[in-house]
C-alpha cells in the first residue's frame, strides 16, 4: 500500500490505479513473421525483477491515463514518475 | 539412526520432562559437492529432497535455504487441502498430491494433523451455478468425489452461513468435496525435513543462493553465502523468488511475484468444522484447531516482493466474510500477513526441465501451493532423477507457454485469484 503520484493528478492512494505490469515491452510490428518462441517471449516472459523495476500503471479511477514508472519491487519506493513516450530516467 | 516417535517414546520423554529428545534434524556445514541441490526449503523443497532420497536413493544432496524451513510460504498460506480441479491435467496432479496425503503422518512418523473436513465451494449467481455444476461432473469423471448441494444442504451443512435471499450475492448452492480438507503447515515442512534428514540429506539453513556457475551448457554449481558448493544437479522451489533465481543464469520465467494476505481473528470455541470457499465475492474461511478463524484474502494486483500487502484487499475480503457471516462481526483480529506467490499466465504450475542441462523448475503455483506439496515433491523428484517429468507432470512443462497448449486454471479452479 502506497501513494502514487500521477502526472496528471497528482498524489493519489494506490487503490486508484491498476498496474499493467513491465513497461517498454513494445509489440512486435509484424506479429505474423514471429517464431513461436518470439511470440511466446513477447507475451508471456517477464523479468519479474526484485529490485528497481520499470512499469505501466493506469489511473483506473481517476484520469484513466496510462503512465509508466519506476518503482523498487522489494520496498515498494517510487523513484519516478513519467509521461507515456518520455524516455525512461536511468537508473 | 531416528528414533521412532510413539505413545511409548512419548512416556518414556515425560519421565526426563521432555528435555532429552533427539534432534529432529542436523544442522550441517555443506559438502564441497552433492549429487544434487534443492534450492528452497519449503515444504515442496524438503518433500522433493525426501522423494529424492526414499524413491530414487539419492541421498548425497542437500537443501539450501536462505531463512529458516518452513518460514516462507509453506507457513504463511491458509493450510487449504483439496483437488476440484476442473482439466484432467490439474484432476490428475492435485489428486495424486491428495492421495499422499491421505496416508503422509504414517510415511512420515510425524503427525501432519491432516483432517478431511470437507472444502464447499459457493455458487452467487446463475453462471456460478453452472460452473461448479460443471466442475462437479468433470471431477467425477476424473474419480475425483464431488456433490452440488443446494442452498438448504448449503445451511445444513454450515448453518453460520447466511442463506437470506436478501443479500448481495445470496448463497444458490454450492459444491462439497469430503476428501479435502486442512493439515498443520509447519508440520508439513518439519515432517519432511526429519524424514530427509534420516537418510542423510544435508539441510543448510541461513544459506542464500547468491549466483550459478555454468559449464557449457550445463551448470556447475551454485554460489552461495557458505561459499561455493559443486553439483550436476539442481532443483530450484523457490516459489516467490524464483524468478530471482533464473535471471541468475538469464533465464526468463512467466511469473508474476505478487502479495497473497491471509490473516486469523481471536481464538473462539468450535463455530465451523469444515472450509467454505466463495469464488464470486472472495471469502474464504476455516477454523484452525486453536480456535482462530483463518481468512485467506486475494492477491495484490501489482508485482510487489515485500511480504505485507495492501489495506483495501483485506477490506474487501472482511466485506464478503461479514455479508455471509454476520455472526463474525464483532469478532477481532489478531494477525494479518502476506507472502509472496508466483503467479504464471494459465494459473498452473511449471515442474519441468530447461533448456540448460540439469537445472529444474518447480514454481508458478501462485496461489495455492500448499495442497499439492507431497504430489510436487514426488513427481518433481521423479523429474530430477529420471531427467524427463513423469506423465502426471507431464503437461506442466515450461514449453506449453510456446505451444500454446496451456492449462488454464484460472476461471476453472475452484477459487480464482
Amino acid at each position: 500500500m502506497f501513494l502514487i503520484n500521477c502526472p496528471y493528478c497528482g498524489e493519489r492512494d494506490q487503490s486508484e490505479f491498476s498496474a499493467g505490469g513491465e513497461a517498454h515491452i513494445m509489440r512486435p510490428k509484424q506479429p505474423t513473421e514471429l517464431s513461436d518462441d518470439q511470440w511466446a517471449e513477447f507475451l508471456f516472459m517477464r523479468k519479474n525483477i526484485k529490485g528497481v523495476q520499470f512499469e505501466r500503471w493506469n489511473h483506473a479511477h481517476g484520469c484513466r491515463k496510462w503512465f509508466n514508472m519506476v518503482r523498487d519491487t522489494s520496498n515498494d519506493k517510487i523513484h519516478a514518475v513519467y509521461k507515456m513516450g518520455e524516455k525512461p530516467p536511468s537508473k | 539412526m531416528k528414533n521412532k516417535y510413539s505413545i511409548f517414546s512419548l512416556i518414556k520423554n515425560a519421565f526426563s520432562y521432555h528435555e532429552n529428545w533427539q534432534r529432529a534434524w542436523r544442522d550441517p556445514e555443506p559438502k564441497k559437492e552433492y549429487d544434487a541441490i534443492i534450492i528452497g526449503g519449503g515444504g515442496h523443497g524438503l518433500a522433493t529432497a525426501f522423494y529424492l532420497a526414499k524413491k530414487h536413493n539419492m541421498t548425497n544432496i542437500a537443501v539450501v535455504e536462505k531463512g529458516w524451513i518452513g518460514g516462507g510460504n509453506t507457513g504463511r498460506n491458509t493450510t487449504i487441502i483439496r483437488s476440484n480441479y476442473l482439466w484432467d491435467a490439474s484432476a490428475g496432479l492435485y489428486d495424486h498430491a491428495l492421495k499422499i496425503w491421505e496416508g503422509l503422518s504414517q510415511e512420515l512418523n510425524y503427525n501432519v494433523m491432516f483432517s478431511q473436513r470437507g472444502v464447499m465451494n459457493l455458487a452467487h449467481n446463475l453462471q456460478d451455478v453452472r460452473d461448479l455444476k460443471r466442475r462437479t461432473h468433470a471431477n467425477r469423471l476424473n474419480g475425483i468425489d464431488a456433490v452440488w448441494l443446494n442452498t438448504e444442504e448449503v445451511k445444513k451443512f454450515c448453518p453460520i452461513i447466511n442463506t437470506s435471499p436478501d443479500i448481495r450475492y445470496p448463497v444458490l448452492g454450492g459444491t462439497l468435496q469430503k476428501r479435502a480438507g486442512t493439515a498443520r503447515h509447519d508440520a508439513v515442512a518439519w515432517g519432511y525435513a526429519r524424514g530427509a534428514d534420516a537418510m542423510g540429506v544435508d539441510i543448510i539453513q541461513n544459506c542464500e543462493v547468491k549466483g550459478i556457475k555454468r559449464n557449457g551448457d550445463g551448470i556447475e554449481g551454485v554460489e552461495t553465502t557458505k561459499g561455493f558448493i559443486k553439483t550436476k544437479k539442481i532443483g530450484v522451489v523457490a516459489a516467490g523468488h524464483s524468478s530471482v533465481i533464473a535471471n541468475m543464469v538469464d533465464l526468463k520465467l512467466p511469473l508474476e511475484s505478487k502479495p497473497l494476505q491471509a490473516l486469523v481473528s481471536e481464538p473462539v470455541k468450535p463455530i465451523i468444522d469444515t472450509v467454505v470457499m466463495s469464488n464470486a465475492v472472495h471469502a474464504y474461511v476455516s477454523q484452525s484447531d486453536k480456535g482462530e478463524l483463518v481468512i485467506g484474502a486475494g492477491t495484490d494486483a501489482y508485482v510487489s516482493y515485500t511480504q505485507r500487502g495492501s489495506h483495501d484487499v483485506v477490506e474487501g475480503t472482511l466485506k464478503a466474510i461479514l455479508e455471509l457471516y454476520p455472526i463474525f462481526s464483532r469478532m477481532k483480529m489478531l494477525r494479518q500477513w502476506g507472502g509472496i506467490v508466483d503467479i504464471c499466465p494459465d494459473a498452473s504450475p511449471i515442474i519441468s526441465k530447461t533448456h540448460i542441462k540439469g537445472l529444474y523448475f518447480n514454481c508458478g503455483w501462485g496461489t495455492g501451493g500448499f495442497k499439492a506439496t507431497p504430489g510436487s515433491g514426488d513427481l518433481f523428484a521423479h523429474t530430477i532423477a529420471n531427467d524427463e517429468p513423469h506423465k502426471l507432470n507431464a503437461d506442466f512443462n515450461i514449453n506449453r507457454f510456446v505451444s500454446g497448449d496451456l492449462v488454464d486454471e484460472h476461471g476453472a479452479a475452484a477459487v480464482a485469484h
